[in-house]
């Protein structure tokens, strides 16, 4: 499967100023890596979400997220997107060294990330179709999109993704009449469409049969090396299918960081979590 | 055996000034009768008399003469014509007199006669039992420009004890002074007007500092004008001082019926999410059942107490009509609540308007509510606004009572924050909703309650206050009831005190301007959780 | 071309042809000539449904101000007309008659220019739009949503609502600006006037129908509508919805402004009354009534509505508030799509009598994005699940 080229976005208009922060590079960055969330903490109303998160992310990797409920993964993914500003703590992008907690969601979108959220959200009014043009990697400002019109390239990218997530028949269908899991399909693919490089994927299997599952676990695989794939995921079958690496969370702090079979001997995780 | 001594004395002392002897009754009703007489000298003779036996008897007969109502009867004593209740009474005792002593002869007065009788009729005045007579004669003595009046006034004084009496003849005093020859009275007389920030003397002391004909200031002591100046700059920022407190407490009372208005809106919205835009003709509603318990009881002083609760359940019970069967079908919409909401505001002042009309109708302050406080010369707290903020303290004190200590506010509280749990652990949803909506439209019946002592009451009362009482909900925050009760003080105090500086219209913009920007930056309101932002 | 076929079907263009001849053609010749200003007023009431359709409907954003903009052009075109005719009024002044009266001396520095009729045209959609802007960028980007959008615009027009009824301002009090005599020239009571004006209203009904047509169907209004629907969605697609929102509203606020200034030369008279919060909410029933997200149900029912006004209004004066009113609850209640909609499920039924065989879904699958989004609008009105505040 072929990514389409990323092409920078230029907002000029963010809903908050946009300091590129001309910090030096950070103790120990490496140019490899795509993602680095440094000393994160976050608070709600006295409720300790997360506290001092450290982890980073290589370019290319897939990573899988655990933890029991309430461990912050979600949070975690708020504060990168943008969507909960952080108490203190930075996350930075690649060699942009843009600290992503000082932009607004819309501008981490166009720089690159795209997140898959754990209800499935797509456009309900809109054809399956149009979720994915709606979604497109491109120029997403006022102007271009009164006057835009798909090009050939578009139309078949969008085609190729439909006839990835298994919705090519169901094109002109309204997004809101779909099945769950097929909702769940369009909205990975329009996680595709976004081109993003890194993907933040929150529990993407929840309602699948086995057969869909396999299909997510195979294309989770094939997406990583071109992009930069986080997954949060309960499914310990699905987890050790597909991860690499594995984070665990616990009560807003990482319990362990490592590969899945050291993670699954570690003591720690295995009285908090596992279980199995 | 000194203490009886005593006793004796102060009671004969009292005996006598109270009771003047049948002597001085006979002296007194003889020149009250020689102004009876056809001959104007006579007449000034019996009112000088009049003036030197000094007895506040021969007011109400004084008073007559200068009204015309002064009647000869036909056996010689002068009689007083009441022209209120239409009868002929005795100069004295003020009895009716029966049978008329027919024909009766209409006294006459002249200029001449006026110019000994007023003078005449103040000192008595002055020396009346009744301190609201003395008082009015102070005042009233202050304003002319009668020769005599130093005199009496300082007579007067003398024997005053009342203070405020004392005060009021004190300003006289001064204001005479003022136009004394001699330069250290008048110096006197400016502190006395400072001290006192009357502005009546306002108008005066510009004059001594203007320019007269001859192009200089009327006063001539560089002294004295420069105490004048102080003494008017004093004055202004009484004033000043004493309308900033007036809009104060205006400020205060609007605030209290912007807070009935939206604690019962901060409740419904708080918990249904239901934004009612027919909440105003709760406040109208409230407002028009005082209006009805006033009529029905015929005005009595007690009907307040009635139509309390009457307004509280009359409009509660609307609101739980309104929100069984309309509101609760559209939870979940918002934006057409508002419109559902808007078009039953319609139908609700369509029909109080064709059962009471139209115009605007007045609901008269029972009477232990009417007049005021005064604080200040110029600075009187009316009791009904005094009350009204009252009112809403209790009742909100009231309202946190129920949701923060009662069965019924813990099982609203639960439904607002979790109604799928509530109604799992069998908290009856549908009916708190109904109930809380009859609450919040309640809460705001009382407003109305509380607006019908405050000014008219007409159909569209509600719609100048749903606007207001919204940007309440929006500042305070929705569901936090000190949220709602800061905002609604802030803006009910910022409203009047901008009022008089830049007009009523300035007030509501800056308010607007205000909310909008302050939403910027605190998009929850003053006092909302801090969460997570639900997608 | 696709683009044109994207905004209507062949069919659709030609019942959009016929219309458009049968309004702007034919209604004015063979309208009696009383009746003239009154048609115009509908299709001005017309192009105020299109814009509050576009807001509401298909950006979601319930309105309780538009009634501002629609004043505010309408004032515009006043200025002109009460400058047009200086020197002509009871004074015999170069000032209009209110201000001679209020004892003032010099005209007030934001009447000047409006002599000028490109000047005020200009200035009719400039000054609501570049209010709307100002307004429109505070309250977006504040995050205010919902209703407290809502509330937030009342309290707007309320405040300007004051503003304008006081004499201090210069716009003619409560009394506003009336004894219009000439429109560039020409006398606003001679029929051929009011034909003009007329046929310019219809032209510019039918221009702001296919301008919004254009807009609600090329990708900037399926963002619209997208944003309407999951906000916090689109703003993770990378779409700046606070700019979106604010386009639209913008455009709105013009069109209205539009709507208004071709109103006041054809009913003669424009004051404070006609910005009221009542106003707006009326606007906001009319598109109710009609169907909201379909553009033609928003002119359909400002017609119907607008016309039910003027019928009873005359017959049982008295009935007509109670009647607003139980429209009012009747149509949120019972009629969340309105007429349109209304018609379309009952196609729908017909269609899936006649298909009692198919075991199917009876919905028809949209053979075209277009339809799909008219499709989409119909049940985007009542959307299966809630929006996120």
């Amino acid at each position: 499967m072929s990514a389409l080229p990323v092409i920078p976005m230029q907002d000029p208009q963010d809903d908050r100023p946009t300091p590129i922060s001309h910090l030096p590079i950070p103790e120990g960055a490496k140019p490899s890596l795509a993602l680095w969330v440094e000393n994160l903490s976050v608070s709600f109303d006295g409720f300790k979400a997360l506290t001092d998160v450290t982890l980073t992310l290589e370019k290319g990797e897939l990573r899988c997220l655990i933890g029991p409920n309430g461990a912050g993964k979600t949070t975690l993914m708020d504060c990168i997107t943008g969507k909960t500003r952080p108490d203190s703590g930075a996350v930075y992008l690649e060699n942009r060294l843009t600290d992503l907690t000082r932009l607004s969601e819309v501008r981490i979108a166009q720089l690159g990330i795209g997140r898959k959220f754990q209800r499935p959200t797509v456009f309900q009014g809109h054809s399956v179709y149009e979720n994915c043009e709606l979604a497109l990697k491109g120029n997403k400002g006022v102007f271009h999109t009164l006057f835009a019109r798909l090009t050939a390239a578009e139309r078949t990218r969008i085609d190729e993704i439909l006839e990835l997530i298994g919705l090519k028949d169901h094109a002109k269908r309204q997004a809101g009449l779909l099945a769950h899991g097929q909702k769940q399909w369009l909205e990975i693919g329009m996680l595709l469409a976004q081109s993003p490089s890194v993907l933040l994927v929150d529990e993407p299997i929840a309602g699948m049969t086995h057969a869909e599952t396999e299909r997510t676990a195979e294309l989770l695989r094939s997406l990583a090396g071109d992009h930069t794939v986080v997954v949060v995921e309960h499914d310990m079958e699905f987890v050790r299918s597909i991860a690499k690496k594995v984070t665990v969370l616990h009560q807003g702090k990482v319990l362990a960081d490592g590969p899945m079979a050291q993670i699954q001997r570690d003591p720690r995780v295995i009285e908090v979590y596992l279980g199995d | 055996m000194l203490t009886s001594v005593i006793v004796a004395v102060t009671g004969a002392v009292a005996w006598s000034t109270a009771h003047a002897g049948p002597l001085e009754d006979a002296a007194l009703q003889a020149a009250i009768d020689g102004l009876g007489s056809s001959a104007d000298d006579k007449i000034t003779e019996s009112v000088t008399k009049l003036g030197a036996l000094d007895d506040p008897r021969a007011i109400p007969a004084l008073d007559a003469l200068g009204d015309e109502r002064l009647r000869l009867g036909a056996d010689g004593h002068a009689y007083v014509w009441d022209s209120k209740t239409r009868d002929l009474r005795n100069a004295v005792t003020g009895q009716v007199v029966t049978p008329e002593p027919r024909p009766l002869k209409e006294v006459e007065v002249s200029n001449e006669i006026r110019r000994v009788a007023d003078p005449v009729m103040a000192q008595l005045k002055l020396g009346s039992p009744d301190t609201a007579v003395r008082l009015a004669a102070a005042k009233e003595l202050s304003n002319g420009g009668d020769a005599q009046a130093p005199v009496l006034l300082h007579r007067a004084l003398e024997r005053e004890h009342d203070g405020k009496v004392r005060e009021a003849l004190t300003l006289a005093i001064a204001r005479v002074d003022l136009s004394s020859a001699d330069p250290n009275a008048r110096l006197g007389a400016l502190e006395v007007i400072r001290k006192s920030g009357d502005d009546d003397f306002l108008s005066t002391l510009q004059q001594m500092l203007s320019p007269g004909d001859n192009g200089q200031p009327r006063e001539p002591d560089a002294q004295v004008r420069a105490a004048a100046a102080r003494a008017r700059d004093g004055i202004v920022s009484h004033q000043r001082m004493v309308g900033f407190a007036g809009d104060l407490l205006h400020g205060l009372s609007l605030a209290s019926v912007l807070l009935f208005a939206a604690l019962g809106l901060a409740i419904t919205f708080g918990l249904l999410g239901v934004i009612n835009m027919a909440h105003g003709e709760m406040l109208m509603l409230g407002a028009y059942a005082t209006y009805t318990v006033q009529t029905i009881m015929h005005g009595s002083r007690f009907y307040l107490f009635v139509a309390i609760p009457v307004a509280f359940l009359a409009t509660a019970l609307v609101g739980v009509l309104l929100e069984r069967t309309i509101i609760r079908h559209l939870y979940k919409r918002p934006l057409e609540t508002l419109l559902a909401t808007w078009g039953i505001s319609l139908g609700l002042i369509q029909v109080v308007r064709t059962v009471f009309g139209a115009q605007n109708v007045s609901v008269a302050n029972p009477d232990w509510l009417s007049g005021g406080l005064e604080i200040a010369h110029g600075l009187v707290l009316p009791w009904a606004r005094i009350a009204v903020v009252g009112f809403v303290v209790v009742v909100s004190a009231a309202v946190w009572f129920v949701l923060q200590r009662s069965r019924f506010g813990l099982e609203v509280r639960a439904v607002t924050q979790n109604r799928a749990m509530a109604a799992s652990i069998g908290i009856p949803t549908k009916r708190v909703d109904a109930l809380v909506f009859g609450l919040g439209s309640g809460i705001a019946g009382l407003g109305g309650v509380a607006l019908s002592q405050l000014g008219n009451v007409g159909p569209e009362l509600g719609q100048s206050y749903i606007i207001d009482s919204f940007m309440v909900v929006v500042l305070g925050g929705v569901g936090r009831l000190a949220g709602a009760v800061a905002a609604a003080l802030g803006l009910g105090v910022v409203n009047k005190l901008i009022e008089p500086l830049a007009g009523a219209v300035a007030g509501k913009i800056v308010v607007l301007v205000f909310i909008i920007l302050f939403i910027q930056r605190r998009p929850q309101g003053l006092f909302a959780i801090k969460g997570r932002v639900e997608a | 071309m696709e683009r044109l076929r994207e905004m209507h079907s062949p069919r659709a263009w030609m019942f959009l042809g016929v219309a458009a001849l049968l309004i702007v053609v034919v209604a004015p010749l063979v309208a009696p000539v009383y009746m003239v200003p009154l048609l115009g007023k509908f299709l001005c009431f017309g192009i105020a449904a299109l814009a509050m359709d576009l807001v509401w409907g298909y950006a979601g954003i319930l309105s309780l101000g538009h009634a501002l903009f629609f004043a505010m052009g309408g004032y515009g075109m006043g200025m002109y007309l009460m400058r047009s005719i200086a020197g002509e009024g009871v004074y015999r002044s170069e000032l209009p008659d209110f201000m001679v009266f209020l004892d003032w001396k010099t005209l007030p520095w934001y009447w000047h220019g409006f002599q000028s009729f490109p000047f005020a045209a200009v200035m009719s959609l400039a000054a609501p739009g570049i209010l709307a802007f100002v307004f429109g960028w505070f309250m977006f980007r504040s995050r205010i949503r919902g209703v407290y959008l809502s509330i937030v615009t009342q309290a707007l027009t309320y405040a300007a609502t004051l503003f304008f009824f006081q004499n201090a301002a210069g716009f003619g009090g409560n009394n506003g600006l009336t004894d219009f005599k000439r429109l560039l020239g020409a006398s606003l009571h001679d029929p051929g006037t009011r034909k003009t004006l007329y046929v310019a209203s219809a032209i510019a009904l039918f221009g702001t129908y296919l301008l919004c047509r254009f807009v609600v169907t090329s990708r900037l209004g399926r963002v619209v509508t997208a944003v309407r629907d999951a906000e916090l969605k689109s703003r993770f697609c990378g779409y700046n919805s606070t700019n979106y929102k604010l386009f639209i509203w913008t455009l709105s606020a013009v069109l209205c402004a539009l709507a208004g200034a071709l109103y006041v030369p054809q009913v003669g008279i424009i004051n404070p009354s006609e910005m009221q919060p009542s106003n707006s909410i009326e606007m906001a029933i009319w598109v109710a009534v009609g169907g909201r997200a379909t553009l033609f149900g928003a002119v359909l029912g400002a017609w119907l509505v607008n016309g039910g006004k003027s019928w009873l209004t005359a017959a049982l004066p008295s009935a007509w508030l109670y009647v607003l009113g139980a429209l009012f609850v009747a149509v949120t209640l019972f009629l969340p799509d309105g007429l349109v909609g209304l018609s379309a499920r009952i196609k729908a039924k017909l269609v899936a009598r006649a298909n009692a065989k198919n075991t199917t879904s009876a919905r028809t699958v949209p053979s075209t994005p277009t339809e799909a989004s008219v499709a989409s609008a119909a049940v985007a009105a009542h959307p299966p699940a809630p929006p996120p505040t």
